[in-house]
């Protein structure tokens, strides 16, 4: 049996600690699991997020080596064994303890985005839509909320830019709206105005860590930029705007 | 006097998960003020995990099936021990929460003539579960919390509650933690809603996450109210096996519903020698009849792989004590003969999970599956109509529930159980609270369950949490799996007691600000009030019925087969009683006889 090293980050916002705890690995172990024998057999005061375990969930979201991942599928035998394996939490959003951070700021940008609006609203009829208009929406649906890519987005990370852009998971629920085939709502303006579409400088870091290979960026960002250019920057469709 | 901050709801409903959410949509369309207690974060509850699909009889591909067809499926899948008007509600309701669900922005699958895809299912005479590939569970979730995040609600995430308080026998409010920053909170209610989902965590392999610590069952316990039918809980066919991390969790039965086989380590489809004769005449005879059914349901007979989870599970159990198991002690699951397009476009997660971490490209390869520990069908005993348990003021729905599954649940039914019934209890709950003033917190009981909290932080040293964990999940692996005799059932028990004893002296180092250790120590209580009930009504059972296995009594007996187990809080003893099955009305037994 061989054993490996984490390095972990201890503290809170206000600041910490790196602590190396040796675990022994087993077959097909992830960093999750050496997160949870530190719990079990060292410090069950070791703070993290986790649920499914299999990567369904997106709770348990942290960086292995500075790299963002779910350490539920962050395989140990995929990472260099010959120095300690660092593990943090995810940088974007304040530390509340450990590997814990508050991602508390999605859920309240997640409220400013209009729901979908069906035409005939208040009907019970079974809705028709072919499966070819749907799959472009269904891969969008996949997010699991893990919040890796505003980890990654430069305007939230590097910029600490809250204020102007709600970040890839949230252009991501825009695009699965917008391209609802049945969905009458226009959000447009409020992907231009407050959602701040036009700070994504289209980098696609967002895309290369989606657990769920949702093409963040050419699927959902760049069509929706593209919507908003058509509405407010079409020098055509400006001649026939009254507004 | 502790110190705690204070809120107020006409309704609180405890748990976030899709019986919980679709409470809220419930109780605020009634126009109550509703807040919500998550143990995690928004969207992150158990319903992810649910792959397959939710149930409804649309008729959308086979014109023949109905309510009444989704009834006698149901009804037959739980042995008969299901509450006939729970099942009745649920089956005639469930189309129109799927569609409405679609109208919320649910996008599920869809048929040829653009309405929703149906998949066929263990149980299910009919195709019938919608679905989105096999991540339905996680569709519904996002729907549900995106339309109660419109609608408007107070959610407090990562809140754990520990005790119902009561005024008079009727549930006023509920006390906790925040599991953050440790603050104590105390929530006002004029109605609660339960929705906590199931206690599957008291096993060693587990399709469960940290969550399923049986908080609800262990709180309404506590407080009185009346749980049904603990001994069934079922045990999912087919868990993954390997790597050791992964052992218990999910392969979706939706891998059998697409055209898997069961194959034992000799390469035998042995499941065609695990026919019950109840289930004879709509089971197919050969693998030729069976390869068929896939791709025609109509002239066919479905595959034995997909009879109903208990038969399955007993199946895999008996072929691995037989000699005849896997690699790693299980069966081969194949569906690599579909190919590759159509494996990764019908089961996109599975094929995902077992890759990335199983070293297994189920394109090619087999997976290994042994039964895991999936689901609660007992619970809180809870009215049909109304979800409203023996306690005034307390309503319960989805898994934490008990009456609609019986002795065995069909895969799909829980994901309709919780739309169905968690708007159930939520406009009942919004109803009751409509006709009632708040009642008057006890401060006693508030101070009793600090007493209890802050023990494990006293100092000095104890037993940790994980230990009374990890023993009691060996315990409960060991004895009450499963294959039960009266001999194990006790051993567990013993091994409970003996641990329930030890709780007073779990001491964890750290405060109370996002201590997992210190959260674990509360939990285990839980654990074990919830392991106790199971066993002792497992013992008091003594047949055999869908997910409860006697070995020392291995057929069905006349007396069980028309009685619940009812379990409560009498003083400090915990009594158990048999309660008649209610009385089937004649047109709904016809019925049963198709």
């Amino acid at each position: 049996m061989s054993t490996i090293t984490l390095r972990v980050f201890r503290g809170d916002h206000t600041g910490g600690e790196f602590r190396d705890y040796e675990v022994e690995t087993a077959p097909g172990m992830v960093v999750l699991d050496a997160i949870h024998a530190i719990q079990k057999e060292q410090d069950p005061s070791l703070a993290c997020r986790w649920n499914c375990k299999a990567a369904k969930c997106g709770s348990c979201s942290g960086e292995v080596n500075g790299k963002p991942k779910l350490l539920c599928k962050a395989r140990i035998d995929e990472l260099p064994n010959d120095q300690p394996i660092v593990v943090t939490p995810i940088k974007t959003f304040p530390v509340i303890r450990d590997l814990v951070s508050d991602v508390s700021w999605n859920y309240d940008v997640a409220k400013q985005i209009e729901p979908l609006k069906l035409a005939d609203e208040g009907s019970t009829e079974p809705l028709r839509m072919q499966q070819i208009d749907i799959d472009r929406i269904q891969e969008f649906r996949k997010c699991i909320e893990c919040f890796l890519c505003q980890d990654v987005c430069h305007v939230l990370r590097d910029g600490d830019r809250q204020d102007l852009f709600f970040g890839p998971r949230h252009m991501v629920r825009f695009a699965a709206l917008e391209m609802h085939p049945l969905d009458t709502a226009d959000r447009r303006p409020l992907l231009k105005e407050t959602a701040g579409i036009g700070t994504c400088n289209i980098t696609k870091c967002c895309t290369e860590v989606c657990p769920e290979h949702i093409h963040i960026t050419d699927n959902a960002i760049i069509p929706l930029k593209e919507r908003v250019a058509d509405l407010y920057f079409d020098p055509i469709q400006r001649l026939f705007r009254r507004r | 006097m502790s110190n705690y901050e204070t809120f107020e709801y006409d309704v609180l409903v405890i748990g976030a998960g899709g019986a919980g959410l679709r409470a809220v949509i419930g109780a605020v369309e009634k126009g109550c003020k509703v807040g919500v207690v998550t143990k995690s974060l928004l969207g992150k509850a158990h319903t992810v995990m649910a792959e397959g699909g939710a149930a409804a009889a649309l008729a959308n591909y086979d014109t023949e099936d109905g309510w009444k067809v989704h009834f006698r499926d149901t009804m037959r899948g739980g042995k008969f021990l299901n509450n006939w008007r729970t099942v009745e509600i649920f089956a005639k309701e469930a189309p129109e929460r799927i569609l409405e669900l679609e109208r919320y922005g649910a996008v599920f699958d869809r048929t040829p003539e653009g309405l929703i895809s149906q998949r066929a299912f263990g149980g299910h005479k009919y195709r019938r579960l919608a679905h989105v590939g096999d991540r339905t569970g996680l569709e519904l979730i996002r729907t549900l919390q995106d339309k109660a995040v419109s609608l408007g609600f107070d959610c407090h995430m990562e809140t754990t509650l520990t005790r119902l308080l009561t005024d008079d026998g009727r549930v006023v409010g509920a006390f906790g933690y925040r599991r953050v920053d440790g603050q104590y909170v105390v929530f006002r209610a004029k109605a609660i809603v339960l929705a906590t989902g199931g206690f599957g965590r008291m096993y060693k392999f587990t399709s469960n996450s940290w969550e399923s610590t049986g908080d609800g069952v262990g709180m309404a316990f506590d407080a009185g109210a009346e749980l049904q039918d603990m001994e069934m809980v079922q045990f999912h066919p087919t868990g993954m096996i390997w790597p050791p991390g992964m052992r218990g969790i999910l392969v979706t039965e939706g891998v059998r519903g697409d055209g898997g086989v069961l194959k034992n380590g000799k390469g035998d489809r042995f499941m065609f020698d695990h026919v019950p004769d109840f289930f004879r005449d709509e089971t197919a005879d050969t693998p030729e009849e069976a390869a068929r059914w896939v791709d025609d349901k109509r002239n066919n007979r479905r595959p034995p792989e997909l009879l109903p989870r208990d038969v399955v599970a007993r199946a895999i159990f008996k072929e691995v004590g037989a000699n005849r198991g896997s690699e790693h002690g299980g069966a081969y699951l194949d569906i690599s003969h579909k190919g590759a397009d159509y494996i990764k476009k019908k089961l996109p997660s599975m094929y995902d999970q077992f890759l990335h971490l199983g070293d297994v490209d189920i394109t090619k390869q087999p997976m290994e599956v042994y039964p895991t520990i999936h689901y609660a069908m007992g619970g809180i005993a809870a009215d049909p109509d109304t979800c409203a348990t023996s306690l005034p003021g307390l309503y319960a729905a989805g898994e934490v529930a008990a009456g609609l599954h019986g002795a065995n649940r069909l895969g799909g039914n829980s994901l309709t159980d919780i739309l169905v019934f968690g708007r159930r209890a939520g406009e009942a709950a919004g109803e009751f609270a409509s006709g009632n003033a708040h009642g008057t917190v006890p401060a006693e009981q508030i101070e009793q369950e600090t007493d209890i909290l802050m023990r494990p932080l006293s100092g000095g040293d104890g037993v940790s949490p994980y230990e009374i964990q990890t023993e009691l999940q060996e315990a409960m692996q060991k004895g009450a799996m499963i294959a039960r005799t009266e001999e194990s059932l006790n051993e567990a028990l013993a091994k409970v007691i003996e641990l329930q004893g030890k709780l007073n002296d779990i001491r964890v180092p750290g405060d109370t600000r996002f201590n997992p250790g210190w959260n674990a120590a509360r939990d285990a209580r839980f654990m074990l009030t919830s392991s106790e009930v199971l066993i002792r009504s497992a013992l008091e059972r003594k047949e055999s019925r869908g997910g409860h296995w006697r070995l020392d009594f291995p057929e069905e007996d006349a007396f069980w087969s028309k009685h619940n187990i009812i379990a409560k809080l009498e003083g400090d003893l915990l009594k158990l009683e048999p309660r008649p099955v209610p009385q089937i009305p004649s047109e709904l037994e016809e019925i049963l006889k198709d």
